[in-house]
Parts: C-alpha cells; sequence; structure tokens
C-alpha cells in the first residue's frame, strides 16, 4: 500500500462518513470501504477515472472540486480527504473552508515544494522542480499551487485552523526531523477552531 | 464463442382498475378500466429481490428486447443493453417494461375504446401526468408479487418515470437510474413540445381528436411534430457527422424537394413515425412531459426513512436535457445525504445518446446494479 494511503487509513475511524474531493480512481477509498467499514463518496472531475470508481462499487460525482460542496449540510461527514487535490484547486482556500464546514475533520495531503532537491534543481540548475513527489514539467503539471510545509502552516495560523496532526513522508517511511527540508510530501488533519 | 440472445419475447396484457374501481388520476378524473401492455425477461428469483423495471422514452414501448418474430428485422428499443451478459442481464434479473397509460402500443390511451360510448376515447381520454403512469405501473408490479424493486431505470421520458417511482412510491425502489433526464421540464422543452401539438392540431385531418372514425389521420402535422422532435435529439455535431451538406442527388434540383440528406432523414423520420405512432396520444404524453415537476426539494419525499441509491447519466452534448438538470437532480439527492453516483459522459450525440452510448452506459449500469444487488 502507497504511504500515505496506510497514513490516512490508519487516522480514519471505523464505521465513519467519508467524502474523497478528487478521489481519482478510488484506490484510497476502496481500501477504506474494505478495512474500516467506512461509508464513503467521491467527486472527480476525470471521467475515466469515474468508470474505475463505480467498477469498484464506490459512489461518485462528476465534477470539480471547485464547485462542489454547496448542498452539503454543515459536518455532513466525519471526515473530508483533500489528498494529492489541494493544489490542483482553482480556489483552494474556498475549498478548504468548504470542505472544513461540511466536515468534523479534513485530512489534506500535499507536495512539499521545498523539499531538498526542489531548491537543489531551482539554486543551482536554475531549473523549475522536478521530483518525485511533483514529478511533472511545467508545461504538463495540473498544479496550480506551490507551497510548502511551512506555508501550510502559516495559512492555519492566519486562518485560524487547527492543525490536531502532521505527517511528513519520505519516499518509503515518515520524516521525523526537518520536514520542510526533507519530506516529499506533508498530511495535516485538520479541524475548524472553535 | 456464440453470443447469447435473449431470442423470441411475447407481449403481454395486465387489465385493472376495472369498475368500479376506476383509477384515480392527479387531475382529480377517473380512467378505467386501464390495460398495460408488457414484456418481461428472465426470471424473477424465489425472494423476487431482483426485479428490474425498465422505463420508455417518449415514443418507446414494452418491448425493450428481443424479438418478437424471427423474421422480426428490429430487436427492441433497448436491447444493446438488455439481455444475457448485457449491462442488465437477464441471467441474473428479472426485467419488467410496459407500455405508459396514454400511449398507442398496447396500453389504454385515447385510440383505446371508451367502455362508456364503445368508441374511441379521443379528446375524452382524461389528461394523465407522469404521476398516472407511475400509478398504473404500480398496480402491475402489485400484480407481479415484487415488493421492492431492485431498481428503476429509463432515459429521457423514461427518466421523468424513475424520479416519479423515489418521489410516489419511495419504500418500494432499492436503486434508480435516470439517465438524460430533468427534474422539470424548462420553458424551451415546454416550447419544442407545444410547437409539436400545434402542428398536430392544426392538421384538417385532426377533426378535434375525432379521426379514428372518419379513417383519415392527421399524418402531415404528426410527421412535422416528430421531425421537430428528432432535431432536437441531435447535435450540431452529430448532424454534422451524419448529413454535412450532402444532397441525395447529384445536383441541387432548385425545387423544394428533398434535396439534403438531412432533409431526406427528417421527411423519413416523420413518416415511419406517423406509421406506427397515434397523433392524440401525441398530444396526451408530451403534455404530461410539461406537467412533470419534481424540482425544489420534491423528488425525496420528507418524512420517510429512505434507503435507496442513485447512478444518475447525462451527456455532454444534450442540448435537450442538458446537464445542468441532471445536476439538479444530484444536487436534491446530495441535500438529503443519499447515496448517489453522477457520470457526464463525454458524447457528441445529443439527446440520442442515451440509445448509443452503448458501452459506457453498460460499464456504469452493470457494476451499480451488481453493488446494489449484493447490498
Amino acid at each position: 500500500m502507497q504511504l500515505d494511503h496506510k497514513i490516512i487509513t490508519n487516522i480514519i475511524a471505523s464505521g465513519s462518513k467519508v467524502l474523497d474531493l478528487g478521489c481519482g480512481n478510488g484506490e484510497l477509498l476502496d481500501i477504506l470501504v474494505r478495512q474500516k467499514n467506512v461509508k464513503v463518496q467521491g467527486i472527480e472531475l476525470d471521467e475515466a477515472a469515474i468508470y474505475q470508481c463505480v467498477e469498484k462499487g464506490l459512489s461518485v460525482f462528476h465534477g470539480d472540486i471547485d464547485s462542489g460542496l454547496g448542498e452539503y449540510p454543515d459536518k455532513s461527514f466525519d471526515y473530508v480527504i483533500l489528498n494529492q487535490s489541494m493544489q490542483q484547486a482553482r480556489k483552494v482556500d474556498f475549498v478548504i473552508q468548504e470542505a472544513l464546514r461540511v466536515g468534523r475533520k479534513v485530512i489534506v495531503g500535499f507536495p512539499n515544494f521545498c523539499y531538498m532537491k526542489s531548491r537543489f534543481m531551482f539554486f543551482f540548475q536554475g531549473k523549475a522542480p522536478v521530483t518525485k513527489s511533483l514529478p511533472y514539467h511545467w508545461y504538463d503539471s495540473p498544479n496550480v499551487h506551490f507551497l510548502s510545509v511551512s506555508d501550510f502552516r502559516g495559512y492555519c495560523k492566519d486562518k485560524g485552523i487547527k492543525i490536531l496532526k502532521s505527517y511528513y513522508l519520505g519516499d518509503k517511511r515518515l520524516i521525523l526531523l526537518w520536514p520542510n527540508l526533507l519530506a516529499l510530501n506533508a498530511i495535516f488533519v485538520l479541524e475548524k477552531a472553535d | 464463442m456464440k453470443e447469447k440472445k435473449l431470442g423470441i419475447v411475447k407481449e403481454q396484457y395486465f387489465t385493472f382498475a376495472e369498475h368500479p374501481h376506476e383509477m384515480k388520476l392527479e387531475s382529480g378524473q377517473f380512467l378505467g378500466p386501464i390495460t398495460l401492455a408488457y414484456e418481461t425477461y428472465g426470471q424473477l428469483n424465489e425472494e423476487k429481490s431482483n426485479a428490474i423495471l425498465v422505463e420508455h422514452a417518449f415514443s418507446g414501448d414494452a418491448h425493450a428486447a428481443g424479438l418478437h418474430h424471427e423474421s422480426d428485422k428490429e430487436p427492441g428499443w433497448w436491447d444493446d443493453l438488455i439481455g444475457p451478459g448485457k449491462a442488465i442481464d437477464t441471467d441474473k434479473y428479472f426485467v419488467i417494461c410496459s407500455n405508459v397509460i396514454g400511449g398507442c402500443r398496447g396500453s389504454t390511451g385515447p385510440s383505446s375504446i371508451n367502455p362508456k360510448t364503445d368508441k374511441e376515447y379521443a379528446l375524452d381520454f382524461p389528461v394523465i401526468t407522469i404521476a398516472d403512469m407511475v400509478k398504473a405501473q404500480k398496480h402491475l408490479i402489485d400484480y407481479l408479487g415484487i415488493k421492492k424493486l431492485l431498481s428503476v431505470i429509463g432515459g429521457s421520458m423514461g427518466g421523468m418515470q424513475v424520479l416519479q417511482w423515489v418521489a410516489s412510491y419511495p419504500e418500494r425502489v432499492k436503486s434508480a437510474i435516470p439517465i438524460a433526464t430533468a427534474a422539470k421540464h424548462s420553458p424551451q422543452q415546454i416550447a419544442f413540445d407545444e410547437v409539436g401539438r400545434q402542428a398536430v392540431m392544426a392538421d384538417p385531418n385532426w377533426h378535434e381528436g375525432n379521426y379514428y372514425p372518419k379513417k383519415v389521420k392527421p399524418q402531415r402535422g404528426l410527421s412535422v411534430a416528430r421531425m421537430i422532435g428528432h432535431i432536437t435529439y441531435m447535435s450540431d455535431k452529430s448532424m454534422e457527422e451524419k448529413f454535412s451538406r450532402r444532397l441525395r442527388e447529384k445536383d441541387s434540383t432548385f425545387k423544394f424537394t428533398a434535396d439534403f440528406e438531412v432533409e431526406g432523414y427528417l421527411r423519413y423520420r416523420g413518416d415511419s413515425f406517423v406509421k406506427r405512432f397515434d397523433a392524440n396520444s401525441y398530444l396526451y404524453i408530451t403534455k404530461a412531459m410539461d406537467y412533470f415537476d419534481l424540482s425544489g426539494n420534491k423528488l425525496i419525499p420528507k418524512e420517510k426513512n429512505i434507503d435507496l441509491r442513485f447512478l444518475v447519466i447525462a451527456f455532454k452534448s444534450d442540448w435537450l436535457y442538458p446537464t445542468y438538470q441532471s445536476q439538479d437532480i444530484v444536487r436534491q439527492i446530495k441535500i438529503k445525504g443519499l447515496d448517489a453516483t453522477y457520470c457526464e459522459i463525454n458524447s457528441t450525440y445529443g439527446h440520442d445518446a442515451f440509445l448509443l452510448e452503448i458501452k459506457e452506459e453498460t460499464h456504469l449500469i452493470k457494476y451499480f446494479l451488481a453493488k446494489t444487488f449484493k447490498g
């Protein structure tokens, strides 16, 4: 299992209700259904990915996450997941706020732009970084926001969002030291401050 | 390996609402006796838990799949989706399809004999609604001894009936698959229907609906109505691909004959429709669609504890039932927190896509039904 999927699966309590924004082919939701017996709903933009979700027996809405959550009453879900999709949302602040409204907890996972190798490519090679967590070239990247672990912590502080837990991911294992420099990806568990 | 086929199927009839038990309609009027023409495919299991009701679109009928005779050129209208090993797998499921009331394909409609007068109803036939069509189907489902349908599925007007099942009898359906449809008819849809009705009624052979004893039919009017319909079922792109500006003969005639292929196609479609469809049924059924409105929060009844799954399918190039209308349906489902899947298929066929995008629909419907059946 992918490291990020493993971490998120461990976070989520059995029997809860989960909304996955940008659920892709439904791999994570499928794991959650089978291991945690959760009730899941996905939202995904890619038509081919929708077919793969339906094949797995998952419920999924075809649409973009920028315009998706208005209908859901407050706290409709125990968890809203934004794994590797947050940095692709155009109205990212709006999406996070909406996720915090409809979910009791929000789990975000994103690539760390200030990972060591990125800094190296940028500083010494004078090139836009291409890394394991940011594998795209400038011309084919679906990402529209580029942020670091520190950037995201700053954002949460500014917006009064409570960080319940944070995980920093290397290639194969968790990073415990200097995450803004050494982490490829980060996962945060968030909650709306009262 | 030889492909398994459904083979020869038979139309059946079910009559109910005999005097004095006429069925009350939404308008407050009563209708009876009512006959429904229907077909079934596959076997009902012992628990009666594998029944799927297929709803036909505006001009469809109970003959959804298979052949009536070995010599039939065309199978039922959704044969691509219904049969052994297909999306609606008749090896697993028991499939029912019935002709709507108000229709002219075996079920009671304006061309049926009014028992009070021993003549065709014509315009004495009461105005019916989608809710009335579904109410009549519920009598059939009761008669077949089915407590809960595994799924109700249909496109266009068939999709409206699917939604109406949810609104009227939510406890009788386990899942719903509305395709290329809307929770309400928009002014544009009503407008197209009205133009069609005016074309029929402007035909001198219509005789205020009493054309049956005169042995004539408002053919021109009904044909024009159908031609308009066919334009709305296609997309600009599908028409370009199908006809472009191609001529039927080598040269232009400089006369008002059907020079262009698209003209010939529409005339052919209009003419063949007149042969199989009753003009008064055209009026009644389009009116039923126009009255349809389950918008706002009317789709899912409030008071009941409803456990129901949805698969909503729309097509990008469908401008008669645009995707925003399917999204409105999805919005109502989301508010109620019900389980739903929505897919917008990237098709160029326009509204006709629900009869043509077989591969995509098969994938979605097959797995959705399997999951619903498994629980």
